[in-house]
């Protein structure tokens, strides 16, 4: 499904990502972990998009597709979605435009016509009550005011309604507290089937205790320096992450 | 022959009209046009040599020739597609001249008199008569003289002391498709008591053909404790001329709220003015205007802090696409003794083209020492970071500009409390958002949702 190939990453000139590589199948869970400036964030903001980072070598390819000559609305109509760290908040702009804005996009873009009102509202609402937020918040403006909880509870919200095939999770657990990291963690869980598959990039092994992964990636100085299964991550939270640094350096 | 000539024979024509029909008037209201119109003749049309019109140039209206409007006659049906649709206390007025099949004055509760102009100073004229032009004169600026020395029509609201009208009073303004263009010289006059409240609508809207010129003077007085909520909706049709000041003297503890939202008209000039006579009295100023094409909107907007503890608050939103050009000018002035006010303002520009100018200034005077006053004005254009959010989304990069662009005017719509007003300029505003950027099956699908499911309630 995505296969990112020997991938060499830079911002402001400064190489990020050194030679990265991944396969991710339907239906498989992967967790990137790694220290502070490893470039885990890195990889999901290049396959999303944006535009700071600058490809100097390697590939992505998303279901045969090339990734990088995609616009960045089109990643997202294909099922590419990124949950952002610190969602943007965007005043003004009423979350019912954005999720009927970006649904529409999408069907468009499968050519399909738009979902008829009532059907619409159904599906949101659905969604809504599944991510315990109240109906009243469609009129608000995305994220405008929102705590950090909220604010992460609406990026999932977004991909309850888009369904992505790859949902990409930048930290999202960051900021939230144990009732509320259940919530998202049961939003992301209900994305899970065999047609799709997860990308989440955490700091905490707290995260997985939630969201089971399939594979764990070790993400150091810009490349994957060791993948196991979730057992990996327990002992990346007994250990640290020094000895794979080590390890991989031997 | 001089543009200002040209005017004044039109007058001459009409003044020679009503002799032949035996319409004569007071000779006091009389004796007032001759000397606005001697007024105009002098001062002729403003240049761009005037500080308060440098950035507007008039010449296109000077040049013009306007006919006087004959009739009234307008299609029920295509009047009804242009109303705000709303139940309302309301007053039609057709090329400036009063239409009563398309008013409709039944919901009027005791204490409010609402009436066309003619009417009232029919009724009494001194009364009438006499309040006009006190708070606008025939100094106040060229047009305003102009205005004086045409004045026939117009809309004169009254409400006794504690008259609460629920209702808004809308002030409907139509401009037809005419052969010939015409001219207009509406007057609004509004007389609010002690503690009443009001929410009063002028209406600015027409055939999409039309291009006529409007130049409307209103006042409105608000006695002590008065509530009056005013909506300027502009959507003139895009050839027309329109020219307005409001003038609003305030008394002790008044609280005037203006909403002044402007998205038609090819050549624009409103001028706001507020007097802050008396302890307790506010000033609230929110505007949207929205120019496209070669359209050319100039807001010019006074706050007098003649007294102490009084308060102004202004906040403007201007958007401008194509060609076109905006003028926001906020003056605030605070007298000396003037102790303990706030006046606040803020004007933020976005730019929808390399080829669309505002030229935004706002001006304090403060001779008070003791005040809270602060002013701000931005100009630019969208943030990048929001549309990348959104093109994240697959929300394709025309559509989350445009998105982006309704929610700029949303800051001052959100304020808007007559829902049918918010709908309709959110609905416009999609609408006038460039091919590029369109959005109105969007918005009307999502405005629709709002009804069909009650969402709007919660």
């Amino acid at each position: 499904m995505l296969e990112v190939k020997d991938l060499h990453v830079t911002v402001e000139g400064k190489e990020i990502l050194k030679g990265l590589s991944l396969t991710v199948n339907p239906g498989e869970v992967h967790a990137i972990m790694g220290p502070n400036g490893a470039g885990k964030s890195t990889l999901s903001a290049v396959i999303a998009g944006n535009e700071g980072y600058e490809v100097t070598s390697g590939s992505i390819t998303f279901e045969g597709q090339d990734v990088l000559e995609m616009e960045i609305e089109e990643r997202a109509q294909a099922g590419l979605l990124l949950g952002f760290q610190y969602p943007v908040e965007i005043p003004g702009v009423k979350n019912v435009y954005l999720l009927k804005a970006a649904l529409n996009a999408q069907r468009a873009a499968r050519g399909e016509g738009e979902m008829p009102a009532p059907e619409f509202m159904k599906l949101v609402r659905e969604k809504l009550a599944y991510m315990k937020m109240d109906p009243s918040f469609l009129q608000r403006a995305v994220n405008e005011g929102f705590s950090g909880g909220e604010k992460k509870r609406n990026e999932i919200l977004q991909m309850l309604v888009l369904q992505p095939k790859l949902a990409m999770l930048d930290e999202i657990d960051s900021g939230l507290d144990i009732d509320a990291m259940k919530v998202v963690a049961e939003g992301v869980n209900s994305l899970r089937d065999s047609e799709r598959a997860i990308l989440m990039v955490t700091h905490y092994q707290r995260l997985l205790d939630y969201i089971e992964p399939d594979y764990v990636h070790v993400l150091v100085d810009g490349r994957i320096v060791k993948s196991g299964d979730k057992t990996l991550a327990l002992e990346l939270e007994s250990r640290g992450y020094e000895w794979v640094t080590e390890e991989s350096a031997a | 022959m001089s543009g200002a000539q040209t005017f004044l024979n039109r007058l001459e024509e009409r003044v020679s009209e009503r002799q032949a029909a035996s319409l004569p008037e007071p000779t006091w209201i009389v004796a007032r046009r001759q000397a606005a119109a001697a007024r105009f003749e002098a001062l002729g049309f403003p240049t761009r040599r005037d500080e308060a019109w440098k950035y507007t140039d008039v010449r296109r209206i000077g040049e013009g020739d306007f006919a006087l409007a004959r009739d009234a006659a307008f299609s029920k049906a295509a009047a009804a597609a242009l109303t705000l649709p709303i139940e309302a206390i309301r007053l039609t007025f057709v090329d400036g001249l009063f239409s009563a099949e398309l008013s409709d004055l039944s919901a009027l509760p005791s204490g409010a008199s609402v009436e066309p102009l003619s009417q009232a100073l029919a009724d009494n004229h001194e009364a009438v008569g006499g309040a006009l032009g006190r708070l606008t004169g025939v100094e106040f600026s060229p047009f305003s003289a102009l205005n004086t020395a045409f004045t026939e029509e117009g809309a004169v609201i009254r409400l006794a002391p504690g008259t609460v009208v629920e209702l808004p009073i809308v002030l409907q303004f139509l401009s037809r498709a005419n052969d010939a263009a015409v001219m207009s010289h509406p007057r609004v006059l509004v007389q609010a008591g002690a503690r009443s409240q009001a929410t009063v609508v002028e209406h600015y809207v027409g055939e999409a053909d039309a291009a006529n010129f409007t130049n409307v003077v209103g006042e409105i007085l608000l006695e002590r404790g008065a509530i009056l909520n005013h909506y300027k909706l502009q959507e003139a049709p895009l050839g027309d001329f329109h020219i307005a000041s409001l003038h609003v003297d305030q008394g002790r503890d008044s609280r005037f709220t203006s909403f002044n939202i402007n998205l038609g008209g090819a050549l624009v000039r409103n001028d706001l003015v507020s007097d802050l006579n008396a302890q307790g009295a506010e000033a609230s100023y929110l505007g949207l205007f929205f120019a496209q094409g070669r359209q050319h909107v100039d807001n010019h907007t006074l706050v007098n802090h003649n007294a102490p503890t009084t308060f102004s608050n202004e906040n403007y939103k201007g958007i401008l696409g194509d060609r076109a050009r905006g003028v926001f000018n906020g003056k605030v002035i605070v007298k000396r003794d003037s102790q303990k006010i706030e006046a606040y303002q803020s004007n933020a520009n976005l730019l929808l083209s390399d080829r669309a100018e505002i030229d935004a200034k706002p001006e304090l005077e403060i001779y008070a020492d003791d005040v809270k006053c602060s002013h701000g004005t931005t100009t630019g254009q969208l943030d990048e970071k929001a549309v990348f959010a959104l093109r994240t989304r697959g929300i394709n990069e025309q559509t989350a500009r445009g998105l982006l662009t309704l929610a700029f005017a949303g800051e001052v719509m959100e304020q808007v409390t007559v829902d049918a007003i918010a709908e309709r300029v959110e609905r416009t505003v999609a609408g006038k958002l460039p091919e590029r950027f369109n959005l109105t099956e969007l918005v009307d699908a999502s405005l629709n949702e709002v009804h069909d499911t009650g969402l709007g309630e919660e």
